[in-house]
């Protein structure tokens, strides 16, 4: 809607369209009440003004109708509002089960984004027209935040944490791509584009240049190479829990806990494994804290992830272990 | 109207209000400043029991328990000598006031100790810090909030031991009496809080493993 | 009868416990610290006249941004009516010959002096460039400038903003002339009263983020530290739970001077006394209840979004009541149009907006997309410039004939209102627009579609400075060639008119005693007396 007007940010995805609704329906809230309160101020201050000769007999100081009245129907339109807000909110935090996945890392001052097909971007991510996406996120440094305005989506990245988005581009064409977390010198330089393009072209795209590595066959190497497949593959003769189907289920833990496989959960279990010991084994498992990086973790995460069916519906938030 | 009575208060009855209430707010204020930390420890406690609860045992529950100790028995001295001055028995006063900050003294003593043996065993936060533990940085995380917590009620006490000084040397030169006992007993009310903030310390820090 | 002006030597101000004094201290101080904090934002101005960032460097610019906001929200913002107008009126008000703790209050200015000695102390050695917000662990661990010394500087000037809300609860308490029941308080007293209660439960948990911050690094290790484990997001919770409370310190004193204006210059009893006291107090308590809001993009949950979102959305309300009685109160009212009434009138209406907005970026559909940018931007300076500035410039004109015993010149002053009011709107509302299109804040370069609201913005903003620059230039004036001010100019309601302008060091002659509710006014009675020429007669005429 609001893409209408000419030189205005364009509204990239469906959502982008759900949330400028949202803001033009409060807008529109906003101007009904900036002139119930302006037109009988500029009416008063008129009709009333010193010198006027009206009727000014027994003026009122106060009614409780009246005060109930002003109470509660602002009080309904504020609770309508929210809920619509919260509304748009909960699509634009739930991805759909099919995106594809971006890995994202962000550091004083640039984005390092990964394509599942393995190839690497900076400042700068391809994504087909058509298909959601859903970007992972987690920073190696300071808080940075994630902002694609035609998409109308931010999230910080955090480090230590993983959050993500999700958008749905359905207009090619290049769209800025912000960092809007303050951090550091030159944080107005942490600046890239989205590029939305067909997918035939994206396909294309995704093979240029030298020969990649997918991001799971990366993961695999990694999890050899790092001596996990040691202990965790099935044949071993150290007991470790096998991980086949793990990722994305609940895990009951040694402390009776039970907590839900998910990106936060497989990375502790990386760099902490004693944090959160599956019930039934024993605390055999070394830290890998410092031996690799943010985006070799995630490499790992995605072929853990493969060896499940079913991925969670979102890494968003809940950092409970 | 009396000599006690600065000039913009009408009565002394209105003075005594006045300041009791301000020394409430003070004491409010004193809840939310410990109040950020208590908030702080209470997150990292549910995020990581288990380090949480390792940690706690490399605290001394004897020196803990015995402090406690020290510090409810000096605020019995301190609520003796809020009697005393309402009694008008000069001596007695002074006498608990001194016994009051003895008492302060000797719990910065063993704290001191206890901060002592911290650092010998590498247990001081820090490029210095070493600990054999499942995950060290955790530990690490309960003994910052241990030192900054206790450091933090320690200047309390701190200057709870100079501003109690004080008055028992005013009460002792007689500028401070019956008539004018207000500061008597708003440096108690202080002194109790003081207290009382152990009192939550003692358990979150040094209990925090101990179930079982 | 000597009047508290009456001694001129260093001594007798600097070591005065007059509250009438100190609030004059503080002006001086805080009017020093707003001309240094414009001007860091003239020069951000300047600087984004342009989008390559070709004025000043980027740390240079990420150090004006960071200097500006200290120095506007802890160093005038939050002491400029509270501790300035409050500190003059409140004895004043209630019939007090002082506040309970004059010495107490002097100790808060030297507090406040000294707090802001650290702060210039770290802006002349090279500044501090992590925003006001001072987020972890950029602020923690990246940054390598000064902000040890700047955290200190606030922590300091926290507690002199505690010592004053410590000391204006327990003078409302206790302190009250005989018949000055609760409910014949002046709404500005109560506005003091709810921002002192925050001031008081608020102030220290800020105080602690900040000195575990300093702690941090100083031993290099601390909470917010993620190789401990540590959540850097904490410090946001913590900060929050100070610096929102902290918005309603910055404009509920705001809300209590319109009260007092509104109902002097339409000559009518407030409308709805109890609710607009009320609506106060539910202001103070809501108040700490909706800091989540600032971070719905931080990755807490988001079913803590949801009841963040919906706390602050009520938090809107006693807002909204607020404004609803001040307009009808103008009803059958006897109006005239003097500067205070303009500064009035143009608080309601950039409020309203300021307001509204605050609700946008309350929903948390939307609040994804404009977080961070200058929407925000713009909408809190709608609060605190359209808001908090205005009604400090209409308090100040107000009490000014009290304050000094002078009179200002009342067609300059319509000028300056006018002036601000027009440069204020030109300079923030195209910051809605780029900030809903996209434009983040805190950038010092910028993509080029952005320029032309740029521009605006900066243009409006050298009409703005006229705004201000004029006030600064008559009430200097004022003070020598000014018309000498009777008692009572305004023919207003209130116990600090009926005492001589300007009033005596003891505030009184004699105990005044109350029988009244605080806005006795009546219009017609205003429109006789106007006939006969004892009021101002014509609309927007000179007194």
């Amino acid at each position: 809607m609001l893409a209408t007007f000419p030189g205005f940010t364009p509204e990239a995805s469906k959502m982008a369209g759900e949330v400028d609704t949202l803001f033009l329906g409060l807008i529109g809230v906003t101007i009904f009440f900036t002139l119930v309160v302006a037109l009988p101020i500029v009416y008063f201050c008129i009709r009333y003004r010193r010198g006027s000769s009206v009727d000014r007999s027994s003026p009122s100081s106060g009614s409780n109708l009246v005060e109930a009245g002003w109470t509660i129907l602002p009080l309904c339109i504020a609770l309508g509002l929210f809920a619509w807000g919260a509304v748009v909110y909960f699509h634009l935090e739930r991805p759909p089960r099919d995106a594809l996945e971006i890995q994202v890392v962000g550091k004083q001052w640039m984005w390092k984004l990964q394509h599942a097909e393995g190839r690497r971007e900076i400042n700068a991510l391809h994504v087909p027209q058509g298909k959601a996406v859903r970007v992972l996120l987690t920073s190696q440094d300071v808080i940075h935040s994630f902002y694609l305005p035609a998409f109308r989506v931010k999230q910080d990245a955090v480090p230590g944490r993983y959050t993500s988005i999700w958008f749905k581009p359905d207009r090619p064409g290049r769209y800025h791509l912000f960092c809007a977390e303050y951090c550091g010198t030159n944080h107005s330089r942490m600046v890239g584009y989205v590029e939305v393009m067909p997918p035939s072209d994206y396909e294309r795209w995704l093979t240029e240049g030298e020969e990649q590595e997918s991001v799971i066959t990366a993961g695999k190497r990694l999890f050899s190479a790092h001596g996990c497949s040691g202990c965790h593959e099935n044949s071993s003769v150290v007991r470790a829990p096998a991980l086949q189907g793990v990722f994305g289920r609940r895990i009951a833990l040694q402390n009776g806990a039970t907590v839900l496989a998910d990106e936060m959960y497989v990375r502790d279990s990386i760099l902490r494994p004693a944090s959160a010991i599956t019930a039934g084994y024993e605390n055999l498992m070394p830290s890998y804290e410092g031996q690799m990086s943010e985006g070799e973790i995630m490499q790992i995460i995605s072929y853990l992830k493969s060896l499940s069916d079913t991925s969670p519906s979102g890494a968003k938030g809940d950092p409970k272990k | 109207m009396n000599q006690w009575v600065a000039h913009q208060f009408n009565s002394s009855a209105q003075q005594r209000e006045a300041v009791t209430l301000g020394m409430w707010i003070f004491l409010a204020t004193e809840v939310l400043f410990f109040g950020g930390l208590f908030a702080a420890y209470t997150v990292y406690r549910h995020n990581f029991p288990e380090q949480f609860h390792e940690a706690s045992h490399h605290l001394d529950i004897v020196l803990g328990a015995v402090n406690t100790g020290v510090l409810l028995v000096s605020s019995f001295f301190m609520a003796m000598a809020v009697w005393s001055i309402q009694a008008g028995r000069r001596k007695l006063v002074v006498l608990n006031l001194v016994m009051t900050v003895l008492l302060a003294i000797a719990f910065l003593g063993i704290k001191g100790f206890e901060y002592h043996h911290k650092f010998v065993e590498h247990l001081v936060p820090g490029s210095g810090f070493h600990y054999d533990g499942d995950w060290p940085g955790r530990a690490e995380m309960f003994f910052w909030l241990y030192f900054v917590m206790t450091g933090l009620h320690a200047i309390h006490v701190i200057i709870g031991i100079v501003v109690i000084s004080v008055m028992a040397g005013l009460v002792w030169s007689g500028r401070i009496g019956r008539e004018n006992d207000a500061a008597v007993e708003l440096t108690g009310l202080y002194w109790h809080f003081v207290d009382i903030v152990w009192v939550f310390l003692f358990p979150l820090l040094y209990l925090a493993g101990a179930r079982g | 009868m000597t009047t508290y002006l009456e001694k001129h030597s260093w001594g007798s101000w600097l070591l005065t416990r007059d509250h009438k004094r100190i609030g004059i201290l503080y002006l001086y101080v805080i009017l020093f610290f707003f001309v240094i904090a414009s001007v860091a934002a003239g020069l951000m101005r300047l600087e984004l006249l342009t989008p390559a960032g070709d004025l000043v460097t980027s740390d240079t610019y990420n150090k004006l941004f960071t200097l500006h906001g200290v120095l506007m929200v802890w160093f005038f913002l939050v002491p400029s009516i509270p501790a300035v107008l409050g500190n003059f009126l409140l004895p004043l008000m209630i019939g007090a010959r002082d506040v309970a703790f004059p010495k107490l209050n002097l100790t808060s200015w030297y507090i406040f002096v000294a707090g802001g000695l650290c702060a210039l102390w770290a802006l002349l050695h090279g500044g501090v460039d992590t925003g006001w917000t001072f987020y972890t662990p950029y602020s923690s661990t990246y940054a390598n400038t000064h902000v040890i010394v700047m955290a200190a500087a606030i922590f300091v000037a926290g507690f002199s903003s505690i010592v004053t809300g410590l000391n204006f609860m327990v003078t409302i308490h206790t302190m009250r002339a005989p018949g000055m029941g609760w409910f014949r308080l002046p709404l500005f007293v109560w506005s003091l009263y709810a921002t002192s209660l925050i001031m008081v439960l608020a102030t220290p948990v800020l105080a602690i983020t900040l000195a575990l911050l300093v702690v941090e690094r100083l031993w290099g290790v601390g909470i917010f530290d993620p190789h401990l484990g540590g959540d850097p997001v904490l410090f946001q919770h913590l900060f929050w739970f100070y610096s929102h409370p902290a918005v309603y310190i910055m404009i509920l004193p705001g809300m209590g001077v319109i009260s007092e204006l509104i109902t002097c210059f339409a000559r009518k009893k407030i409308f709805g006394y109890n609710f607009i006291a009320f609506s106060s107090m539910a202001i103070a308590m809501l108040g700490f209840l909706v800091w989540g809001h600032h971070m719905f993009v931080s990755s807490q949950s988001i079913y803590a979004g949801m009841v963040f979102s919906l706390l602050s959305f009520l938090v809107s309300i006693p807002s909204a009541i607020k404004v609803f009685n001040w307009t009808a109160t103008l009803y059958k009212g006897s109006i005239v149009f003097q500067t205070p009434m303009l500064y009035a009138l143009g608080f309601i209406g950039l409020f309203t907006i300021g307001g509204m907005t605050g609700l946008i970026l309350a929903s948390l559909g939307v609040d994804v997309h404009v977080h961070d940018t200058y929407f925000v931007v713009a909408h809190f300076h709608y609060i605190m410039v359209g808001g908090m500035v205005l009604a400090f410039l209409g308090g100040l004109h107000y009490w000014w004939p009290k304050i000094t015993g002078r009179m200002y010149p009342e067609l300059m002053g319509k000028l300056a209102a006018v002036l601000g009011f027009v440069g204020f709107n030109f300079t923030f509302f195209p910051q809605f627009i780029m900030g809903y299109m996209g434009m983040p804040r805190r950038y010092h370069a910028y993509p080029p579609e952005f320029q032309v609201f740029h521009v605006l913005s900066t243009a409006g903003a050298s009409i703005l400075a006229c705004g201000y620059l004029l006030p600064m230039g008559y009430f200097i004036w004022s003070l020598r060639y000014g018309r000498k001010a009777t008692a009572n100019p305004w023919d207003a309601t209130g116990l600090e008119w009926q005492t001589p302008s300007p009033p005596p060091t003891d505030n009184f002659n004699a105990q005044p005693v109350v029988t009244t509710g605080p806005y006795e006014y009546d219009a017609e009675e205003a429109e006789r007396r106007a006939k006969i020429g004892l009021l101002p007669q014509t609309p927007g005429g000179a007194s």
